[in-house]
């Protein structure tokens, strides 16, 4: 190996762990910081609580029933993803199929999208009971649009010349989609994913807030560590 | 035999701000075995052209017949090949080879068998299980002709199937896809921009107009060599003739 290659190797692995120790330091002086600032009485532990107070809290993992809530709150979050997820892909599956119906729903879409839909909390629970099943609607509702969104920009950004390719082919639109627009859009799907699997955490915890028969679990938990 | 007659073919494209003559009252025949250039410049029609010879494109009037049979919408007897190869990036050479034939629900034993030979034959049988983004340019390019070569097509148009290569490669590849075609004896219509390219390839080299395209003129291309190839038949004195007269007859128009 030439010298000069040495160097630049070196270089590469120096910037690394440059960012991995600045990483770690930030995160080290921010909760040290939190620790500090609620000990000195700076801010109000009543309200945002303390990191050593938040691990005794999980340290009593048994006693205060932690586990069972976290198993909630993920189950919740899953069954959400999952539906919306799902629901999402169908939705854009059906409008990259019927340009004019795409094209009629756009605008509607956008305003769905825009529209904030923890304010749909109080319908939500008339409508389905104040339960699970207005947490996952809600985890549903925050997910579903922009999953709607992401995809059909995806399907519909296809390299038009694969599609051509197809067609040259005689492809029916059944096999375009399932042959060429669903493998060329692997990273579209993958991104999606990501980010629903967010959307429905926010979803679900925003839902627990407002169910306050089986909400604010872990939040509950974690609230308590304060006092 | 005539492979593909053309009569009296005009196409009309319809758009929000009126209407473009793209090509009007084209006649051609291509016989079977026949290479044949269309040339002509840019816009003016040629790539409509074969898009309605596939059925892409609908017709405004005239007539295509495929071995005396009237065609109507897209026939499964023209293989096309387009500017670039459209490997599918997460398919293996062999299932990106395998893609027509899946498509047109002809995934039998015999053509499988037909295209595991021409992969041997040209030379890509070692890469099947590779991904089109370890190949060359100019091996893409092979891997794209036999995949529509192995639905046996009667007729294979090409449309500007090399220039999206770099020079060096393009030569090889034109090359490359000659000697399959006429090793397999297949009848191809190509249409490009490029002079040279037309007639180091073509027994027959049809000059277009500009927009709207109509038929100028057609050349037979005749070199009097044992066994022409695109790269010898460019070292002949005919070849710069013909190149001369081309060059005059769509210079004309590209004033
Ligand atoms: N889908 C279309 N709608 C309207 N006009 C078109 C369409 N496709 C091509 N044209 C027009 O028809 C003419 C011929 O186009 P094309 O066949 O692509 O030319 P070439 O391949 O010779 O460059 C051009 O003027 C182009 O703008
Ligand atoms: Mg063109």
């Amino acid at each position: 190996m030439s010298d000069e290659r040495k160097k630049y190797l070196r270089n590469i692995k120096i910037k690394k762990s440059l960012i991995f120790v600045s990483q770690i330091l930030i995160l080290i002086v921010f909760l040290g910081l939190w620790e500090y600032l609620a000990d000195k009485g700076i801010i109000d532990k009543f309200i945002t609580s303390s990191p050593s107070r938040i691990i005794k809290v999980f340290a009593n993992f048994n006693s205060n029933h932690l586990l069972e809530h976290i198993r909630v709150t993920v189950y919740e979050t899953l069954v959400g993803f999952t539906i919306g997820t799902i629901l999402g892909l169908i939705i854009a599956i059906l409008l990259w199929w019927s340009e004019t119906i795409a094209k009629i729903l756009d605008p509607y879409l956008v305003i769905l999208n825009s529209l904030p839909k923890v304010a749909l909390g109080p319908i939500i629970i008339v409508w389905v009971g104040a339960g699970t099943k207005a947490i996952i609607v809600m985890a549903v509702a925050i997910s579903l649009i922009v999953t709607i969104l992401d995809i059909l920009h995806g399907f519909l950004n296809t390299d038009k010349d694969l599609i051509k390719m197809a067609e040259t082919f005689n492809a029916k639109k059944i096999q375009i989609l399932t042959k060429i627009v669903i493998p060329a859009n692997k990273s579209t799907f993958i991104n999606s994913l990501k980010i629903n699997i967010g959307l429905s955490l926010v979803g679900v915890i925003s839902g627990e807030f407002l169910v306050s028969k089986a909400g604010l679990r872990i939040f509950n938990y974690l609230w308590r560590s304060n006092f | 035999m005539e492979v593909l007659k053309i009569r009296k073919l005009s196409k009309k494209y319809q758009h929000e701000n009126g209407e473009t003559l793209a090509l009007d009252n084209i006649n051609l025949v291509v016989e079977q075995g026949e290479f044949v250039s269309i040339i002509g410049p840019s816009g003016c029609g040629k790539s409509t052209l074969l898009s309605i010879i596939t059925g892409l494109e609908s017709k405004t009037s005239g007539d295509i017949f495929i071995e005396n049979k009237k065609m109507n919408g897209i026939s499964s007897e023209i293989g096309y090949m387009l500017q670039k190869d459209c490997l599918l990036e997460w398919r293996t050479i062999y299932s990106n080879v395998l893609f027509g034939l899946e498509i047109k629900h002809m995934k039998n034993r015999e053509n499988i068998l037909y295209a595991e030979s021409l992969l041997k034959k040209y030379d890509l049988y070692d890469f099947k299980d590779k991904y089109p983004n370890q190949l060359s340019g100019g091996m893409r390019q092979r891997v794209a002709l036999i995949r529509t070569l192995c639905t046996k097509p009667k007729i294979l148009l090409l449309d500007e199937a090399f220039s999206a290569l770099d020079y060096q490669t393009r030569i090889k590849v034109t090359e490359d896809i000659y000697n399959i075609l006429k090793k397999e004896n297949i009848t191809t219509l190509m249409v490009t921009h490029d002079i040279s390219e037309a007639i180091s390839m073509a027994d027959k080299v049809v000059v277009l107009t500009k927009r709207p395209g109509t038929i100028k003129k057609i050349h037979k291309i005749h070199f009097d060599l044992e066994n022409r190839t695109p790269l010898n038949c460019r070292e002949t004195p005919n070849f710069s003739e013909y190149f001369n007269i081309l060059w005059k007859e769509l210079g004309v128009d590209e004033r």
